[in-house]
């Protein structure tokens, strides 16, 4: 089983995005599970949502404490949040930042990939949506998702012009992740 | 099968079953039903009559009354609204209105919390309803397509319940079943005895202490009895949708001395814990209880057997005593020497962790307490 954890703030769409990996993951073949961790629904809030993937049918209902993958969608949230908190060895951290990753202080083992999701966002989408980027640099990354079948969720959550960008937004996430 | 929200899964599974009347009041965490159930009425993709109401004591007499008129109704509520709806829940059960409600569990105030833990149902154990608890999504649609079969049935109430968020807000992969195999499973309600102006009925009439006990006792023979009838719809479930459903279910080591007794959607986290243990060789035994009400007992003492040391965990807690599960764990066991202890956990949304549920493994050999709040 492989574990995601995702921490965005409110309104930047995480818990869209932990459904968006669950969906395209369930689409190539895969069992999956997406769910939210509710605090205080308002705009800019730290949150945090999660997502399970596995070749079997998930049970487990507990949140994740020692994710395989954390995907960051804002990188002021590393000051305030301890979002590698059961990071382990072999954890994955996707940061959407212009910075460099010699910028942020991960556990060791911890290896860090930035994406400047937000400037990508600007251009393709012209609005700062950037889960589909980080997306396709999440199922480039780790290898566990098809192209196709984020494309596939993206297209089945936005239609017409909106679920072309994101495809288009997704697909740059994933030609930047060089692996 | 389909990935999607739970919330969404429940939605579509009644709207393939076909109630006539649904009418609710939006809550945390039960608003997405509600709101799916709403949605599919604008977009044409239903036909019920969908009656917006301005409290849960409103949803429920609204139901209420459509289902005295003889048709198949819905509603779900949560937590205060659940306890809004008491009064009617019991003269529902009392009146003996095939009704079907969904309740996504969540904590009751003060203080005020949304959080998911199951102190609202069990509150209600005593109304007259049938409880029954979904460990994920599919049993909970499921369930829903039995509910309606086995209330149309014996003229029982039937209360769904399901953990709020953990699975009201999940997205997992769940098998819908279509209205024509529904219908094979579920024929169009019949009802018996019906408000009609050109053939007037009283429903739920006075009566006085020459005839209120027997009708009460009707009433609580008819749930003990449900039993068999709930088994054998089991069955033939089974045979249409190939899902095997049960008042109960075991998991894990048979001849285990430790088991680990628990209601909803905890039951998923537990049994990969067993899972986890017997790979270092420990036996464990896991007891999901589906029903509450009726509460099984026969088939718990012997899925019990062999078990020596009973924890029961309790989303919820009979204030002053123990979680409400436990209680009944132990009276089905009365005058056995089994250790039973109530482990009350995950109240108001505390996360009920792996290494929790491990912990109450290696530790209720040499617990002495008979109930244990543990929210760490």
């Amino acid at each position: 089983m492989k574990e995601i954890r995702i921490h965005g703030r409110g309104g930047q769409g995480s818990v869209t995005a932990a459904e968006l990996i669950a969906q395209a993951a369930f689409y190539g073949g895969q069992f999956a599970q997406a769910f939210p961790n509710f605090g205080v629904e308002r705009r800019g809030a730290p949150v945090t949502a999660f997502a399970r993937l596995d070749n079997k049918f998930i049970r487990r209902r507990s949140q994740i404490y020692e994710p395989d993958y954390i995907i960051i969608q804002d990188a002021t949230l590393v000051d305030g949040v301890d979002v590698f908190w059961g990071a382990k060895k072999g954890t994955v951290a996707l940061i959407n930042t212009e910075k460099s990753k010699s910028d942020f202080k991960a556990p060791i083992g911890v290896k860090i990939i930035t994406v400047p999701a937000t400037k990508i966002a600007l251009e393709i989408i012209g609005k700062p949506i950037i889960n589909t980027i980080l997306l396709g640099a999440f199922a480039k990354l780790s290898g566990l998702i098809s192209m196709e079948s984020v494309g596939r969720a993206i297209r089945e959550r936005f239609a017409g012009e909106i679920g072309d960008k994101n495809v288009a937004a997704a697909k740059r996430g994933w030609e930047i992740i060089r692996q | 099968m389909k990935i999607l929200e739970g919330s969404r899964a429940i939605a579509e599974t009644i709207n393939n079953i076909g109630p006539e009347v649904v009418s609710a009041y939006p809550i945390t965490p039960q608003t997405h039903i509600v709101e799916d159930l709403a949605k599919l009425k604008a977009d044409g993709l239903a036909d019920y009559e969908y009656v917006r109401a301005e409290s849960e004591f409103a949803a429920i007499s609204i139901v209420e009354g459509a289902a005295a008129m003889g048709v198949r109704t819905y509603t779900a509520t949560s937590s205060q609204g659940l306890l809004l709806m008491t009064e009617v829940l019991f003269n529902v059960a009392g009146m003996r209105l095939p009704m079907v409600l969904t309740c996504a569990n969540r904590a009751v105030s003060a203080p005020i919390n949304i959080w998911n833990d199951q102190q609202d149902a069990v509150t209600m154990r005593d109304s007259g309803w049938l409880m029954w608890f979904g460990e994920d999504n599919q049993e909970v649609c499921d369930l829903h397509i039995l509910a309606y079969k086995v209330a149309e049935k014996l003229a029982l109430p039937v209360m769904v319940n399901l953990d709020g968020f953990v699975l009201t807000h999940v997205v997992e992969p769940v098998e819908i079943e279509s209205p024509a195999k529904i219908k094979k499973f579920l024929p169009r309600y019949k009802p018996q005895a019906v408000l009609d102006v050109k053939k007037p009925l009283t429903f739920g009439a006075f009566a006085t202490p020459a005839h209120y006990f027997e009708i009460r006792q009707e009433l609580h023979d008819d749930i003990v009895s449900s039993q068999k009838v709930i088994k054998s719809e089991m069955k033939k479930f089974k045979e249409i949708f190939g899902r095997q459903l049960g008042l109960i279910e075991y998991y894990g080591d048979k001849n285990a001395e430790i088991v680990i007794v628990a209601m909803g959607s905890v039951i998923g986290t537990i049994k990969d814990v067993a899972d986890k243990l017997k790979k270092f060789g420990k036996k464990i035994g896991v007891l999901k209880v589906v029903s509450l009400r009726p509460f099984p007992d026969e088939e718990i003492i012997k899925a019990l057997i062999k078990a020596k040391n009973i924890a029961v965990i309790d989303k919820s807690v009979s204030l002053g005593t123990e979680g409400i599960l436990a209680t009944e764990i132990r009276r089905a066991l009365y005058g056995d020497k089994k250790k039973v202890v109530s482990y009350v956990m995950g109240l108001g949304g505390r996360d009920i962790t792996e290494k929790m549920i491990e912990g109450i493994y290696s530790g209720i050999k040499k617990e002495n307490k008979k109930v244990v709040l543990a929210g760490k």
